[in-house]
């Protein structure tokens, strides 16, 4: 831009046809070239997209066969609610117990809502893959980086305390909470769970929750 | 003792080696960046904590938007000579008894976004030029259990090509039912394995710390 040019200044008489190396001034080229570089650097930094596996139970086509037994005491069951709530309950509801249902008790996303719940049904296997990975860090386990996604999936399928999650979704939550509590069961490192159909006295009782405590924008996350 | 005179020079910085270190960078980004393609919806894709990036060939993303309209996308396969897309369409158009003009296969190959178009109406989408007027074609793709579109292009889909992963991309005020009537129209064509779209976001806990 601001470039002075010295002049050759002859000493009158013929001027000798100089050699002169030709010079291209590059800065309006670098000026571009930054623009440009900054432009591809926007674009491709923040556009990387990661993907979640999810496996889903296969649809029983056979209206004969026998759902697989789990027990009880290790079942917890999550409905996902309206506006960000999340209502769980521990157990199963025995066809005795239809007209007298358990209440739903009511959490959020927040890492002290459904976070803790879970790790504190889940500490056993946490702390197992926690100090897996702290070792592999520290170097105390030689692993190959492959075989750790392994290892820790290993350690899941043998964990025979850790919660089996049910997870169910009332109609009006939305596909960013069904995200959100997949993520949350990767992050608490949660051996068993699955996305199953939402019961009719499920509903019941989300409605019933629904009843007794009507959401106020305050509660809302 | 004659002083040094030290000659006046206006500085002057000789920017080559910069031009031709930004040129690398340049090229190489221009490279490695995959454009971002424009989806007919806006689609705010929730977080999580997965690393594994999403893959770039044999996919077929089902774009779920916020007004429950149903969009899919698949691409031509590992190699664009395989051209799957215009396989696809055109089993989907036998289907219908809908014969497309190699113009029309051409024009949905190269096709870079998102589709919601009934097959009804395709052949009138494919003919129509410039993105503006084509819009009007994107009303999504009927999921209603007596035309379920859907279905048949996961089913021709998956037919054609056997490797093909089911993606999911959904914004994340997209309704539960709508999600939830798509995974069961996936789950009737035994695909049981999904991948949702997400966008990285880290979560660090503290064992100790939540359990105060």
């Amino acid at each position: 831009m601001a470039e002075i040019i010295q002049e050759e200044k002859g000493k009158g008489g013929k001027k000798k046809a100089k050699t002169h190396v030709p010079h291209i001034d590059m800065t309006p080229m670098v000026d571009l070239m930054c623009l440009l570089i900054i432009f591809f650097m926007l674009t491709t930094a923040f556009n990387k997209q990661k993907i979640m596996e999810i496996n889903l139970p296969e649809k029983v086509k056979d209206p004969n066969a026998v759902p697989p037994k789990i027990s009880a005491s290790r079942t917890l069951n999550i409905i996902l609610g309206p506006d960000n709530k999340i209502y769980w309950y521990p157990g199963t509801v025995k066809p005795e117990d239809y007209n007298n249902l358990p209440p739903l008790r009511v959490t959020d996303f927040s890492p002290t809502g459904i976070r803790q719940l879970l790790l504190e049904r889940n500490k056993s296997l946490f702390r197992k893959i926690d100090d897996f990975k702290s070792q592999v860090l520290k170097g105390k386990i030689v692993i190959s980086p492959d075989s750790v996604k392994g290892a820790i999936s290993k350690l899941k399928t043998d964990d025979d305390t850790g919660p089996i999650v049910l997870i169910k979704a009332y109609k009006t939550s939305t596909y960013g909470n069904f995200v959100d509590i997949l993520d949350e069961m990767n992050i608490c490192g949660i051996a068993r769970y699955t996305f199953v159909d939402i019961w009719w006295y499920e509903n019941k009782m989300v409605e019933a929750a629904l009843a007794a405590a009507p959401t106020s924008p305050s509660t809302n996350k | 003792m004659p002083k040094i005179k030290l000659p006046t020079k206006s500085p002057k910085i000789d920017m080559t080696p910069m031009v031709d270190l930004f040129s690398v960078i340049l090229i190489f980004l221009m490279l490695t960046t995959t454009m971002r393609q424009q989806e007919p919806e806006t689609i705010d894709t929730p977080f999580s904590v997965s690393e594994t990036p999403k893959l770039d060939y044999n996919t077929l993303t089902v774009l779920l938007a916020k007004d429950n309209k149903v969009f899919l996308n698949f691409d031509n396969g590992p190699d664009t000579i395989l051209k799957y897309r215009p396989k696809i369409l055109t089993a989907m158009g036998g289907r219908y008894n809908i014969e497309f003009t190699p113009r029309e296969l051409r024009e949905f190959e190269k096709y870079p976004s998102s589709m919601g178009v009934p097959i009804l109406k395709m052949k009138e989408f494919l003919d129509t030029k410039g993105n503006k007027e084509r819009a009007v074609f994107q009303t999504g793709i009927p999921v209603d259990s007596t035309d379920n579109q859907l279905a048949l292009w996961v089913l021709f889909a998956r037919q054609i090509n056997p490797n093909i992963r089911v993606c999911i991309l959904g914004d994340s005020k997209t309704e539960f039912p709508i999600v939830k009537k798509v995974l069961d129209i996936m789950q009737e064509k035994n695909v049981n394995k999904f991948n949702l779209i997400t966008n990285l976001q880290a979560a660090k806990i503290n064992i100790e710390e939540i359990q105060k």
